[in-house]
């Protein structure tokens, strides 16, 4: 049965404890009339049992299915006979695992069927069986016995509202606690993993290796059989791709944002703002699409005409299309910060003769400065951190290069080739991709800091 | 009285004057160079919609050719017992590619015929034993039906194949072009609305690729998205707005808040690829783990408008309900929330958004698998539409190319039409105290 009806019986129950709870208070303070004899309203007493009788579950639910996998796949290898085992690499081993899940649902497997992969396949389905068993009692056992507990509580006396409201005070802490549970999530997959690619390869060619191929050979003896893991052609890519962005994105969007704060009458304002704004809210995905099959054959056509040899997968095609998402980025950060320059600098500099122009760009421009700036980091690191354009529009190959009319590849484009092929978990290719994501991960949070930290004081020194 | 010195001298207003023209000049220039910023960036908008409706659009018509079919008994159901499995593995395939024979008997050399064949989907089979299992009494009757034609045919139909160039680099040859011709002159040829297409999963075959799959995948990914990040994020803000006491603790959550609204979002896949596919092992290529992910990525974007929603509620609100003896909970379930609630879920739809049109952190936890098969829960392998446009995108087939521009019309009216909810709630709900 799936955990879904499990799920679905526990929500019942939550609700058949809350009629209960609040039925039994009624009739513990001896029916309507002494209602006022209860400490709290009769509905807190039918939440306080609906509390107890749902939350100890679910706990124990999401415990359960947590490690469940993790301890069955466990006991399974343990019992593997010691021939079928031996001498494997831990990727090998992960591979006869996941024959062993594959043949106990019925999948196909990569391998020949061996007595004892079938045999180890049936304690696996055994396990799995026992384990939902046990699941469903202890669930229902831990809701029944929370809901016959709280039940015998019930008096008149019994502060029901007060422990309803620290109960879901301490839910409300814990909801708010996943916020930092998220980061360190975060922090510690990529550190993790990054640490053991940092054995295989050594830092320093790493951030200095100025070769990227990591195709890791089947075989030892394969030429090439290690692999190259210099990202700085990556981090190249990543910051030409970028550059022609913030070359698109910071004139046009400033220039917008000047003309929409400054200029623009009300009414053009009213609907041309939204109207850019539908830029910031088209998927990625849509803006790869234009890259790779509008404008990347476009530019290609228009260097073929007047002679210049463009790449089908150019760095510009992915950086204008990258440059145009981020336009809208641009453009509202910097509307918010023109419009936080106090109107009385602008009065002093018509009162002195300057024009509207020369208000804008003596006066309010180096108000706005900090705040500009930290858009502008801002938007740097989203385009830093944008996947779907460059991986549609820019490829694969790592050129170290800074022409870009040839193809160019980037950090992200890489984390997701490395990671949707079929490969063991542990190999140094995959290892690479979080390597990579963790230095993606720490410039860009870099960036966001001090990005941040900028908007918040020139935000302050204007109120 | 005027002494020489200051004849010389030139007066201010009159290097005042003097300039005037040029800094005039200067500020026409600035002034064109915002507006024509601005018409730029109007540009783009209408040459992305422009270019994607225009490629999209032919793709809701689909090319059909109508054939005579005889249903014969000799090929569907020769023991002539009706036997439903017999039905279901009959060779439809033979009926169709008969009825071609017989529109066109010169045809006879393989080559040729194999041609012939290919002006048909491989779809048709499927057409047709849905027909007849839909009405075995057709069995032995002769029945024009319009069948599914190859996406090539359908291109061509469709001028997507300029019919005028040279053989050799027409991907419909001459005599394929003159069977096609021959057709149409009949009538035999005909756009037909493209069911298919919202009904089907995806395909290799271009014409029976359809995106009901990934729609059902979106819409399982979403629905428990919104079930996972709408509670947490509406408790996080009124803690952090409401109840959180000003220490490091709820520094280091604001400060983590703000920060994970500007991670990149691939990092979050890379994420609910340690953690919750390696780690915990929830299944891979699930709306499940997709929603997991996705409720990380969202939550900040709620919780920041939940926040600002809170903040609005005028405090004079509270006071009022804290007076008359509400405990702060109460005040907050019964008075604050209900005043925040449109800004609530008006920031829950842009985060809905949001989730909906993003790909990248789904390519790390395998919803790029290509699956056929329509899911039908939570824990179904499953893909959904923004990663099965990146799919269609990156398929050579000319076919795909107006099914993902479909697609991603398909997308873009599901987006407009959340964000048009957002903002008619903000419209409808907004209270000014």
């Amino acid at each position: 049965m799936p955990t879904s009806v499990l799920l679905l019986i526990l929500l019942a129950a939550m609700a058949v404890a809350y009629r209960l709870g609040s039925k039994r208070a009624v009739s513990v303070a001896g029916g309507a009339a002494g209602i006022k004899t209860l400490h709290s309203l009769p509905a807190y007493y039918g939440f306080y049992l609906a509390l107890w009788t749902g939350l100890p579950a679910l706990l124990v639910l999401g415990l359960w299915l947590g490690f469940q996998d993790a301890i069955i796949t466990a006991l399974v290898q343990a019992q593997l006979p010691g021939d079928l085992t031996a001498g494997l690499s831990e990727g090998r081993l992960s591979l006869l695992l996941n024959d062993i899940k594959n043949l106990a649902q019925g999948n196909i497997v990569s391998g020949e069927i061996t007595p004892a992969l079938q045999a180890a396949a049936d304690q696996y389905v055994r396990l799995q069986g026992i384990a939902t068993l046990a699941l469903w009692t202890l669930v229902l056992a831990a809701a029944t016995g929370g809901l016959a507990l709280t039940g015998r509580q019930i008096t008149p006396s019994l502060r029901a509202r007060n422990r309803v409201e620290s109960a879901i005070l301490v839910i409300m802490i814990v909801c708010s606690s996943i916020a930092i549970l998220t980061t360190l999530g975060i922090i510690l997959s990529v550190v993790f993993e990054s640490i053991l690619f940092f054995r295989k390869v050594a830092w320093t060619e790493f951030f200095f290796g100025l070769e990227w191929s990591p195709q890791t050979a089947m075989r030892a003896d394969q030429v090439g059989a290690a692999g190259a893991f210099g990202a700085v052609p990556l981090f190249a890519g990543t910051l030409l791709v970028s550059f022609l962005a913030m070359l698109v994105a910071v004139p046009i969007g400033l220039m917008s944002a000047i003309y929409l704060a400054e200029y623009a009458p009300r009414a053009v304002r009213a609907w041309a703002k939204p109207v850019l704004e539908v830029l910031a809210g088209i998927p990625t995905v849509v803006y790869g699409f234009f890259a790779a099959l509008t404008l990347a054959p476009f530019i290609r056509d228009l260097g073929g005409q007047i002679g210049l040899d463009v790449s089908s997968e150019s760095a510009l095609a992915a950086g204008l299309v990258m440059g145009i998402m981020i336009i809208p980025f641009v453009s509202s950060l910097s509307d918010d910060v023109i419009n936080a320059v106090p109107q009385a600098m602008r009065d002093g500099s018509y009162a002195l003769g300057a024009t509207q122009s020369e208000t804008i760009r003596r006066v309010i421009i180096p108000a706005a400065l900090p705040g500009i700036v930290g858009g502008v980091m801002l938007a740097v690191s989203r385009a830093i951190g944008e996947t779907m354009i460059v991986v549609m529009a820019a490829g694969l190959s790592a050129n170290l290069t800074w022409n870009p009319l040839e193809s160019v590849t980037t950090v992200t484009v890489q984390i997701v080739t490395l990671l949707t092929g079929d490969q063991e978990f542990d190999s140094a290719k995959t290892l690479a991709a979080f390597a990579l994501g963790l230095t993606l991960f720490a410039v860009t949070l870099i960036l966001n800091v001090i990005a941040l930290g900028i908007v918040r004081k020139y935000r302050e020194q204007y109120e | 009285m005027n002494s020489p010195i200051a004849a010389a001298r030139p007066r201010a207003i009159d290097r005042v004057n003097q300039s005037l023209k040029r800094r005039y000049a200067a500020e026409r220039r600035f002034r064109f160079l915002g507006a024509s910023a601005v018409v730029i960036g109007l540009l783009f908008v209408t040459i992305l919609f422009v270019d994607i409706i225009g490629k999209g659009y032919t793709a809701f018509w689909q090319t059909s050719i109508q054939l005579s079919i005889y249903f014969d008994p000799e090929v569907i159901d020769p023991s002539g017992e009706r036997d439903p499995q017999e039905l279901r593995r009959a060779d439809y395939q033979k009926l169709a590619r008969d009825a071609l024979r017989a529109e066109f008997p010169e045809v006879q050399r393989r080559q040729e015929l194999r041609e012939l064949y290919g002006l048909l989907s491989t779809g048709v089979a499927q057409q047709l034993a849905e027909r007849v299992q839909a009405n075995p009494e057709r069995i032995g009757t002769t029945e024009a039906v319009w069948l599914l034609a190859d996406d090539d045919v359908d291109m061509l139909i469709k001028g997507k194949i300029d019919r005028d160039l040279p053989e050799s680099d027409r991907r419909v040859k001459d005599r394929p072009l003159a069977w096609i011709e021959a057709l149409e002159a009949k009538g035999a040829i005909e756009k037909h609305f493209n069911t298919p297409f919202f009904s089907n999963g995806t395909s290799r075959e271009p014409e029976l690729a359809g995106i009901a799959g990934a729609l059902m995948g979106s819409f399982y990914t979403l629905l428990l998205t919104l079930l996972f990040s709408f509670p947490i994020a509406v408790a996080t803000a009124v803690y952090l707005e409401e109840f959180a006491p000003k220490n490091r603790w709820t520094d280091l959550i604001e400060v983590n808040i703000n920060n994970l609204a500007a991670v990149p979002s691939i990092v979050f896949g890379l994420l609910g690829l340690a953690v919750f596919i390696n780690f915990f092992g929830v299944p891979r290529s699930t709306p499940l783990v997709g929603a997991l992910v996705l409720t990380l990525m969202t939550l900040p974007t709620i919780i920041i408008a939940s926040r600002a929603a809170l903040k609005s509620v005028p405090p004079s609100i509270r006071e009022a309900a804290l007076g008359v003896g509400a405990s702060p909970l109460q005040t907050q379930f019964h008075h604050v929330l209900p005043l925040a609630m449109p800004g609530m879920l008006t920031g829950t739809i842009i985060g809905m958004a949001q989730a909906l049109g993003e790909t990248a952190p789904l390519l790390m936890i395998g919803m790029i698998a290509f699956i056929v098969d329509i899911p039908g829960g939570a824990t179904d392998a499953a893909t959904v539409l923004p990663v099965q446009i990146f799919l269609w995108a990156d398929s050579p087939e000319r076919g795909f190319v107006e099914r993902t521009s479909a697609a991603i019309m398909v997308l873009l009216a599901f987006l407009i039409a959340m964000n048009l909810t957002a903002v008619m709630l903000r419209r409808k709900f907004e209270r000014r105290w």
